[in-house]
């Protein structure tokens, strides 16, 4: 104990267990991912790491368990007891800003983006490919336009204070842009552009619905070293500027240089956490994943070749 | 875009070779010929004539072989044809492509000149009573065309059921205004906010259903709301359906020969039936107008935008906080609107309305008209409804053959452009300069 990520939480995930009719794809997992941390979940294909995600973002109703995500900081004491009379009151959240405690587990996928703040990215990238690049970014930013356009009504009519809402959230994504290196390519449909900056618009997207924690589904999938380095530096920078971020890697570069705390899955079961320097000797994620992660690795290069 | 494809077409052209499997094409064509064989006996092999003495057999068993014959050469035919028939196919598409991708470019210019050309139709002198009957006609399903398409073209639903919506206008319409005795324009907004109405309780069970699930419960809603409205004598006078409708008046002005306050009088014309005729023209390009403005900018605004990314992605769109539980309702409410008000403008036009109007035919001739048009394009749904329509009255003396050259055009057109007349989308917001986004790259939905 003691570990930075047990002190300060932002994602609790207890006893989660889901289940595929006969199939036990993630077996009673318990982790904490820490704020302002990068923290990934490693383990080799069919682990369950996607099944995780899907049940954190709110894609899959998980059979058992409790995922909270808080907000705030807060002290500790008060936050488990918050915690535990939202989970009595059958709500799904509970307090606004900093007090702010949700239960995902409860929530629609949509809610968990819009209410929890947490935002994903998939494996299978999953652009709007024939909107652009611009148009994706403003589709991010959907709830606080929709608020400002009086929920279409003002817009329809052409108020003022909606052009503004529009010019900054405009101004928001060009930023973004900016920081994945593709203003020139805004007003290209996001299905023209080549993979890597696909990936990089993916999670420049996610970022718009201004989250406090990011999930991203194998961002390094497909890239080249350079691609694969530019990923680090961009991840780095979301987590300084505060966010923090759950990942999801198969690349063990990736993983060992940038994760300041490794959860690996096996089976569904989680068989080691901790720090890089921790995962890397325990014997138990040496026997099960890396053997195998070599493997993949060395197909999964044969592939993009 | 389109020279892109055609390029990639030409080169394709000469390197295809044309090797045939020949013994697989003469078996296939082979299993065909006994299929038409088995088939061709009980139907043509045996014959009743009336003869004296009754009733004789004529046994004619060699028109069954005949017909096993022709099936056999014409299979093996179009076996061997197919590999160069797809080439020559695809030539011909990149050839159609590039002359036909002008329309995309100049909508800008086409738009502003189709907009001109209808408002002052009327004074033309070749603008007779037939014409203005005619462009009404056109105009109504312009408008029914865009409103469809904020369902199908943006925000990607196929629906197939739409004409329930225009059902539901035009009854709303003449039972109000009958009964209550209540003005055009005071009855036509209620009509439309009972068409959205429609259109909200009949999204909440297709929430979930994609595709074909949702073509067929949509289709199925359309013939209920008919079979409805056939039955429920009480209110909707069954199959006679409702006649007397109120017609709409200018500022209170009725279109008479005869009356206290007649348009004519009070604009000191001499009456002429051409005036109400022209008037019902006004109003209409007015109300699709209406349409067309009220899309363009709901196309702007978030809502619209999520329509499309539903369209492009559903599960990125929840992904991203979107409810898209809201945003396909909102798109068949204010889709099944605009149909109400359609609808509500051709009870009061007709005067007479009956479920025969409301035919299934009815949602496939506007469906047709934004699937030709372009998913999602303004002007090219325009276009179609002109061509569409127009067409059908052109070739009316035709009788017989009419629907046939309507589907064989339908078939051509979708082979050329598989994507419609304008295929290519522009983004609804830009940073520095507009570009058109190509059809290949964009969504249809399902
Ligand atoms: N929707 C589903 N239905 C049935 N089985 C599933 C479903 N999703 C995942 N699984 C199964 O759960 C296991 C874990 O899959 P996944 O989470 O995708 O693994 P990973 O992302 O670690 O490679 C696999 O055996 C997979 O077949
Ligand atoms: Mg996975």
């Amino acid at each position: 104990m003691g570990a930075t990520w047990d002190a300060d939480p932002i994602l609790d995930v207890e006893h989660l267990t889901m289940r595929f009719g006969g199939l036990t794809a993630v077996d009673d997992l318990s982790f904490v991912a820490g704020r302002n941390e990068i923290t990934a979940l490693i383990g080799p294909n069919g682990a369950g790491k996607t099944t995780v995600f899907n049940c954190i973002t709110g894609f899959y109703k998980p059979s058992e368990g409790r995922l909270s995500v808080r907000h705030g900081r807060g002290d500790a004491k008060e936050g488990a007891d918050r915690l535990a009379r939202l989970t009595m009151s059958g709500r799904r959240h509970r307090g606004r800003g900093e007090d702010a405690v949700f239960l995902l587990e409860r929530m629609p996928e949509n809610e968990v983006t819009a209410k929890a703040r947490v935002a994903r990215t998939f494996q299978n990238i999953r652009l709007f490919a024939g909107m652009t690049v611009l148009e994706n970014l403003l589709t991010a930013q959907h709830n606080s336009l929709m608020r400002a356009s009086g929920f279409t009504v003002g817009g329809i009519l052409g108020l003022p204070s909606y052009y503004r809402a529009q010019a900054q959230a405009i101004e928001f994504s060009r930023q973004w842009l900016e920081r994945i290196d593709l203003v020139d390519r805004a007003d290209d449909a996001a299905g023209e552009l080549p993979y890597g900056d696909q990936r990089r618009l993916e999670i420049a997207r996610a970022m718009c619905t201004k989250p406090v924690l990011l999930c991203l589904d194998e961002p390094a999938a497909g890239l080249n070293p350079r691609e694969s380095a530019q990923l680090n530096t961009l991840l780095r920078s979301i987590r300084d500027d505060g966010a923090s971020i759950l990942l999801i890697e198969h690349d063990m570069a990736v993983v060992m240089g940038i994760s300041d705390h490794i959860v690996v899955l096996d089976y569904g079961q989680k068989i080691s956490d901790g720090t890089p320097e921790a995962v890397r000797e325990d014997p138990a994620v040496i026997a099960a994943y890396l053997g195998i992660a070599d493997d993949d690795n060395a197909v999964a290069q044969g592939a993009t070749r | 875009m389109a020279t892109a494809k055609s390029t990639r077409a030409q080169q394709t052209l000469p390197a295809a070779s044309p090797k045939f499997d020949l013994v697989g094409g003469v078996r296939e064509a082979g299993i065909a010929a006994l299929i038409a064989l088995v088939l061709a006996i009980p139907l043509l092999s045996e014959r009743t004539v009336q003869e004296a003495g009754g009733l004789v057999l004529v046994s004619r068993w060699w028109l069954a072989f005949a017909a096993a014959g022709i099936v056999f050469a014409g299979r093996l035919a179009l076996n061997l044809l197919q590999q160069s028939g797809r080439d020559a196919r695809d030539g011909l598409s990149a050839v159609i492509g590039r002359n036909t991708a002008w329309l995309g470019d100049t909508s800008r210019f086409l738009a502003p000149g189709m907009l001109i050309f209808a408002v002052i139709l009327p004074i033309f002198p070749f603008s007779d009573r037939y014409i203005m009957d005619l462009s009404v006609l056109v105009l109504t399903y312009v408008m029914l065309g865009w409103g469809l398409n904020i369902v199908v073209g943006l925000a990607g639903l196929l629906d197939l059921g739409y004409v329930a919506f225009y059902a539901v206008g035009a009854y709303a319409y003449a039972i109000i205004a009958v009964h209550f005795d209540l003005s055009f324009w005071v009855c036509m907004p209620i009509a439309g906010a009972m068409a959205a109405l429609w259109g909200i309780i009949l999204g909440f069970p297709v929430l979930r259903l994609r595709g074909d699930y949702l073509a067929i419960v949509t289709l199925a809603f359309g013939e209920i709301i008919r079979i409805v409205l056939l039955n429920w004598t009480d209110l909707t006078n069954g199959p006679n359906g409702i006649s007397g409708i109120p017609r709409p008046t200018f500022f209170g002005l009725e279109f008479k020969a005869i009356g206290d306050n007649t348009f004519a009088d009070f604009f000191g014309l001499t009456y002429s039936p051409l005036q109400r005729i022209v008037f019902l023209y006004y109003v209409i390009l007015m109300l699709a107008l209406l349409t067309c403005v009220v899309t363009i900018r709901l196309r702007r605004l978030p809502v619209g935008r999520a329509w499309e990314a539903l369209r492009e992605d559903e599960i990125a769109c929840r992904s991203l906080g979107i409810n898209t539980t809201n945003t396909k309702l909102t798109a068949f409410a204010i889709g099944a609107m605009f149909g109400g008000i359609a609808g509500s403008f051709f009870a009061t036009r007709q005067g007479f309305i009956s479920p025969e109007s409301f035919t299934f035919i009815e949602s496939a001739i506007i469906l047709a008209i934004v699937v030709l048009g372009g998913l999602g394009s303004q002007v090219g749904v325009a276009i179609a409804a002109v061509v569409l329509i127009g067409g059908f009255e052109l070739f009316r003396e035709l009788e017989l053959y009419r629907m046939l050259i309507f589907g064989l055009a339908m078939v051509l057109i979708m082979v050329w452009r598989p994507r419609g007349l304008i295929a290519t989308r522009t983004p609804s917001v830009v940073l520095k300069d507009r570009k058109a986004i190509g059809a290949d790259l964009v969504g249809e939905g399902r």
